[in-house]
């Protein structure tokens, strides 16, 4: 009886010293599980967000929001007289946060119908001007644009009125939904994204080729030569990783530009006889990416090689296996974790890039990045903006899956 | 043991830049022998192993095998079968995929490949873990996927460089036996590297004893341990007693020697200089007041130190002079001695080996 309460009290003891120790461990990684959160869940949790959210037209004409829901486009019949009503009062506002939210409310449905943000800027300007309690406003309204008399106006409303919208992500898709709500692909020749969706990807994947066909012998050399050379060739790998993107950028501008030294160097030893154009296209976008991109793929690389002991290639040998099968058999499967690392780190880097392809593409060398950063920044279309990233996202995640599948993500993450 | 030679080696050295590791080697490794070498670590074994199964090019010299020289011979054309310390299984590999390894490179149909992979692993009795890899697998278990893999293609020669180093002693010792069970059912020859000492003189047919790059002494168990060749060898194989005197005088067949604790006594060695030289006398051969009894060689010495080891007792004695020997005796000795006594100890002429001091 004794001891059994001895070994209960010990238990208990032994539980509350284990979570101590959970609680101090806890403790220990809060800053990191903290900043974790703020800088990489949080973003994401925004973009998801941003990506769907609509909110300019609940706000900016939360009365005609309201009326609308009460009204059914399938009929082919206009709003009963409450919305146009409720579309003048909430136009009617003369506060400036009011006006604002208009305004904000005006740019989204021009999203939805081209030619909107003039036709309620104008109505607004109009009903301000004769504001009275005379209601009718369906009659005025129409009479001030023959557009309010357009079912398609009103369904515009109605399809922009939720806070929750599909429509920035379709229009990442280059889909849109018809007036009838039906979804579709929009016309041939306003197809956009998914064409530099496609490009961004394909680029990510050019560059990532390059960078194993040269980063792979790069490593593997690292791993054969001695310490000073290999620290050397690290520091020739690293270097770009230590000079401003710009200065790299404009330093192999400078390089290959049609007069450039390498230009003139071809030209000289007779290669070519007229200048090669290598710069603001294709050929000049791959050189100057694999070369920012090749420190992601070699160090991965060096340090998956580095743990592979050099005693599996001489067991290889001494079993009848010349270098190349050796390698072929043993070294390249051994090394395929960090292959998978480099090739899945160089691919995503690639694909987010987009002030290089900018400035050393040509115009239709343009990454999904560079609309990204258009839109957040010029157009201020946070939507759009978000619907491309959360677009690249999905494809990288998915990629990320299949590397997981085929490599195994522990692998790429050393956790073997 | 057949005479007839398979391995040659000429004068061989290796150096890393200045530093010469192997100087001027001959060993000659005979066909079907189980030949060990044995040396403390740094001694040069691994890099004759490594000169032999090609990973290493010997600085000078030729290394011949069945007559012809194969010192340029890249490994994977020498077909020596090699057991690395750490196995080196092919991590990627299942048991059977490893095994198949050295086939398929030499061309081997599957159906032959499949067949000769059965008989391996039932050799080595593995029989139902062909698919599992090798991180599956216990150090033993391990250990003899490796031995099969070495010698599923039939090689002539068999390198094995400390193959049960990582080993625990029980498994070590079981895995000596099934070792020199498939060395005596294949008639392979071996060539074995280990620093263990009890382990080279159990398993082989020879030791050769390396000692700064050379080779001090090559011979079978019995003659390492019984007729040592040098002070080095006396003193590495096994536990003795190296005592430093001169030369008292050497009339024929029996010297006497003065010990520097001033004491004199004889050899059965003749010896023919004069240098100061070294005396070695194995603990267990030496014995304790009445069994020093009627020897001839008999020295009264103080007992500085007692260690109990179970079956024995060891025990050091301060001859005089501040030479310390080491004593054996049977633990379960009634009048056993304590630290201080004064004991008699002494051993006959034919069990101390003479050599010179340098
Ligand atoms: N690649 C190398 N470069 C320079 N020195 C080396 C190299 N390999 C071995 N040595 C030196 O050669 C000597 C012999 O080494 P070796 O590995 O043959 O010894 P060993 O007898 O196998 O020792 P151990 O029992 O510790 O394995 C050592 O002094 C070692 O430092
Ligand atoms: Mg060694």
């Amino acid at each position: 009886m004794i001891t059994a309460a001895r070994s209960e009290a010990d238990k208990e003891a032994g539980h509350r010293r284990l979570n101590r120790r959970r609680v101090t461990s806890l403790l220990l990684v809060a800053p990191l599980l903290i900043f974790t959160i703020v800088v990489f869940l949080l973003p994401i949790v925004t973009i998801l967000t941003n990506a769907v959210a609509s909110p300019e037209v609940s706000t900016g004409l939360p009365r005609t929001s309201l009326a609308l829901a009460g009204w059914h486009p399938a009929d082919r019949n206009l709003p009963g007289g409450e919305v146009f009503d409720a579309l003048a009062q909430d136009l009617s506002e003369k506060s400036p946060e009011r006006t604002r939210a208009v305004a904000a409310a005006a740019r989204r449905l021009n999203y939805e119908v081209g030619g909107f943000r003039s036709l309620l800027v104008s109505t607004e300007r109009a009903v301000k001007k004769s504001a009275d309690d005379a209601g009718n406003w369906r009659e005025r309204l129409i009479g001030m644009d023959g557009r309010w008399g357009d079912i398609e106006t009103w369904q515009a409303i109605r399809r922009a009125a939720p806070a929750h919208t599909p429509f920035y992500i379709l229009s990442a898709l280059d889909m849109r939904q018809a007036a009838d709500g039906s979804i579709g692909m929009v016309p041939e020749n306003q197809r956009t994204y998914v064409a530099v969706l496609m490009r961004t990807l394909k680029v990510a994947a050019v560059t990532t080729l390059i960078c194993l066909a040269l980063g792979y012998p790069f490593a593997a050399l690292m791993v054969k030569s001695g310490r000073n050379f290999a620290f050397m060739l690290l520091g020739a790998v690293m270097l770009p990783f230590w000079t401003s993107l710009l200065a790299k950028t404009s330093s192999w501008i400078v390089i290959l530009q049609e007069q450039g030294p390498l230009n003139k160097l071809l030209i000289w030893s007779g290669i070519v006889s007229s200048p090669l154009q290598l710069i603001f296209n294709a050929t000049g976008l791959y050189i100057v990416m694999a070369h920012m991109m090749l420190p992601f793929m070699v160090l991965p690389l060096y340090s998956t090689m580095k743990g592979i002991p050099s005693h599996y290639m001489k067991a290889s040998s001494s079993l009848g296996a010349n270098p190349a099968r050796g390698f072929f058999h043993v070294y390249l499967p051994m090394s395929l974790p960090g292959v998978g690392a480099g090739a899945l780190l160089t691919f995503i880097v690639s694909a987010g890039y987009y002030i290089t392809p900018s400035l050393v593409g040509s115009p239709r060398e343009q990454m999904l990045g560079y609309f990204v950063a258009f839109y957040a920044y010029t157009s201020v279309n946070w939507g759009l903006a978000s619907a491309l990233g959360l677009m690249l996202l999905v494809c990288v995640l998915a990629l990320y899956l299949l590397a997981g599948r085929t490599v195994g993500v522990r692998q790429i993450a050393g956790l073997r | 043991m057949a005479a007839e030679a398979l391995i040659e080696f000429d004068k061989i050295t290796k150096s890393y830049g200045r530093h010469a590791v192997i100087r001027g080697l001959d060993l000659t490794v005979c066909r079907g022998e189980f030949l060990t070498l044995l040396g403390a670590s740094g001694s040069g074994k691994t890099t004759t192993l490594m000169m032999l199964a090609g990973f290493e090019e010997p600085t000078s010299g030729a290394i011949r095998m069945n007559g012809a020289p194969i010192e340029h011979l890249p490994p994977h054309r020498r077909g020596i079968g090699v057991v690395f310390q750490n196995y080196a299984l092919f991590p990627h590999m299942t048991v059977a995929q490893n095994l198949a390894y050295p086939l398929r490179m030499r061309g081997m149909k599957r159906a032959g490949v499949e067949e000769e992979v059965r008989r391996a692993i039932s050799m080595v009795r593995l029989d139902g873990m062909e698919d599992r890899k090798p991180a599956m697998l216990s150090g033993g278990q391990q250990q003899r996927v490796a031995l099969a893999r070495a010698l599923i293609f039939k090689p002539e020669l068999v390198l094995m460089d400390e193959p049960l180093g990582a080993l625990d002693k029980n498994l070590r010792e079981h895995m000596q036996f099934e070792i020199r069970e498939l060395h005596r059912q294949l008639g392979v020859t071996v060539v074995y590297v280990t620093h263990d000492q009890s382990e080279a003189l159990t398993m082989s047919d020879r030791v050769a004893v390396f000692h700064a790059g050379d080779i001090a002494q090559i011979a079978p168990p019995g003659d390492i341990y019984e007729k040592p060749s040098d002070a080095y060898v006396a003193g590495f194989v096994g536990e003795n007693n190296l005592l430093s005197g001169s030369i008292e005088a050497s009339p024929g067949n029996l010297t006497a020697v003065r010990l520097s604790s001033g004491t004199v006594v004889s050899v059965a060695c003749p010896w023919s200089g004069s240098g100061p030289v070294t005396l070695a006398v194995r603990p267990e051969k030496m014995g304790l007041n009445q069994d020093a009894e009627g020897l001839a060689n008999r020295i009264s010495a103080r007992v500085t130190e007692l260690a109990y080891l179970g079956d024995q007792l060891r025990m050091l004695v301060d001859l005089g002079g501040g030479q310390i020997a080491m004593v054996k005796i049977a633990a379960f000795d009634k009048n056993r001695p304590q630290v201080g006594d004064t004991v008699d100890i002494g051993w006959n002429p034919e069990d101390g080996h003479l050599f010179a001091s340098d």
